[in-house]
């Protein structure tokens, strides 16, 4: 894979730290790859809505990739109960089913972004910096493939 | 069955798989069915509903399955990692149905997709007059995709979205 510069938390320096909602086990494991790749560390992962939200009160993750289509409780759904609690909440929405209603319905509860699947590492790092960038969060080398 | 819901899946399988493969792909054959459709190798199967309802089955030969798996996992995978292997092929399912499903809700059409399971039976049900299956093969560098999407349409769409559309 790519080797991206690493992202890191302004606050201290430390790895930006993942939650990372997929129904699919490799869709989970290749979104870990990608942000690994870009110095990120992943401290949960989970395969539906609702046990995303009770990870994200466990875990307080900088960042948390979403899917969409999933069972019990779906990926909007699930963003919009996490920022209703926690407004600072940086969600990604990480999905097939990209259609200009669903990223609206998206963004229109909380989420801060949308990553249509296949993800490409270039584009989901873009994404990451630019959800990070109130955090004053910058790659310690400007762009990719650094 | 009407060619502005096919091509859309056609469009998806392509760039999804070339993507996934590094290699490019090609059609086989394209063919209605009548008959249930045959189990060739592992599947998965997504539900739509909406104004446009029915089923897509998204099935890869081993071969072709290992070798996906392989490229898209980033490590060998062998038959022995049966899970992996699976959950390659819903999660190219997912990606290629929703892909498609993306194009078609922005032309007006829509509907829901459900996640895709597992198809395991040897036979799928029948295709019935108000519920059209085509299966495309495609061949690529590591093996044989087909695609079997069986649609119809729930409810008449309104005149002019359908004049724009069509």
């Amino acid at each position: 894979m790519e080797k991206f510069a690493p992202v890191t938390r302004s606050e201290d320096g430390q790895p930006v730290r993942y939650l990372i909602v997929d129904d699919s086990v490799f869709a989970r494991k290749n979104l870990a790859r990608m942000v690994e790749s870009f110095g990120g560390q992943v401290i949960g992962e989970t395969g539906d809505g609702v046990s995303a939200i009770s990870e994200y009160e466990r875990l307080t993750p900088d960042i948390v990739l979403m899917d969409i289509t999933m069972p019990q409780m779906e990926g909007i759904e699930a963003a919009e109960k996490i920022v209703r609690d926690h407004p600072g909440a940086r969600i990604v929405m990480v999905s097939s089913v990209g259609y200009q209603e669903n990223i609206v319905a998206a963004l229109q509860r909380g989420a801060r972004h949308f990553v249509q699947k296949p993800v490409k590492p270039e584009v989901l790092y873009e994404v990451i910096k630019y959800v990070m960038r109130d955090d004053g969060t910058t790659a310690r080398s400007a762009g990719a493939g650094a | 069955m009407r060619m502005e819901l096919i091509q859309p899946f056609i469009n998806s399988a392509d760039a999804v798989l070339a993507q996934g493969l590094q290699s490019a792909i090609s059609i086989e054959n394209l063919t209605m069915e009548e008959e249930a459709y045959r189990r060739k190798g592992i599947a998965a199967e997504v539900c739509l509903t909406g104004e446009v309802e029915g089923r897509i089955i998204f099935d890869v030969d081993l071969g072709a399955a290992l070798q996906l798996a392989s490229r898209l996992a980033g490590v060998e995978v062998s038959e022995t990692d049966e899970d992996l292997v699976r959950e390659a092929v819903l999660e190219l399912a997912n990606q290629i149905i929703g892909n498609a499903v993306t194009t078609l809700n922005d032309q007006g059409f829509h509907f829901h997709v459900r996640p895709p399971v597992l198809h395991t039976a040897e036979q799928g049900s029948k295709s019935s007059e108000d519920t059209e299956a085509l299966v495309m093969g495609f061949n690529t560098s590591s093996g044989n995709v087909f695609m079997n999407v069986a649609l119809r349409y729930h409810r008449r769409r309104a005149p002019e979205t359908a004049a724009v559309a069509g």
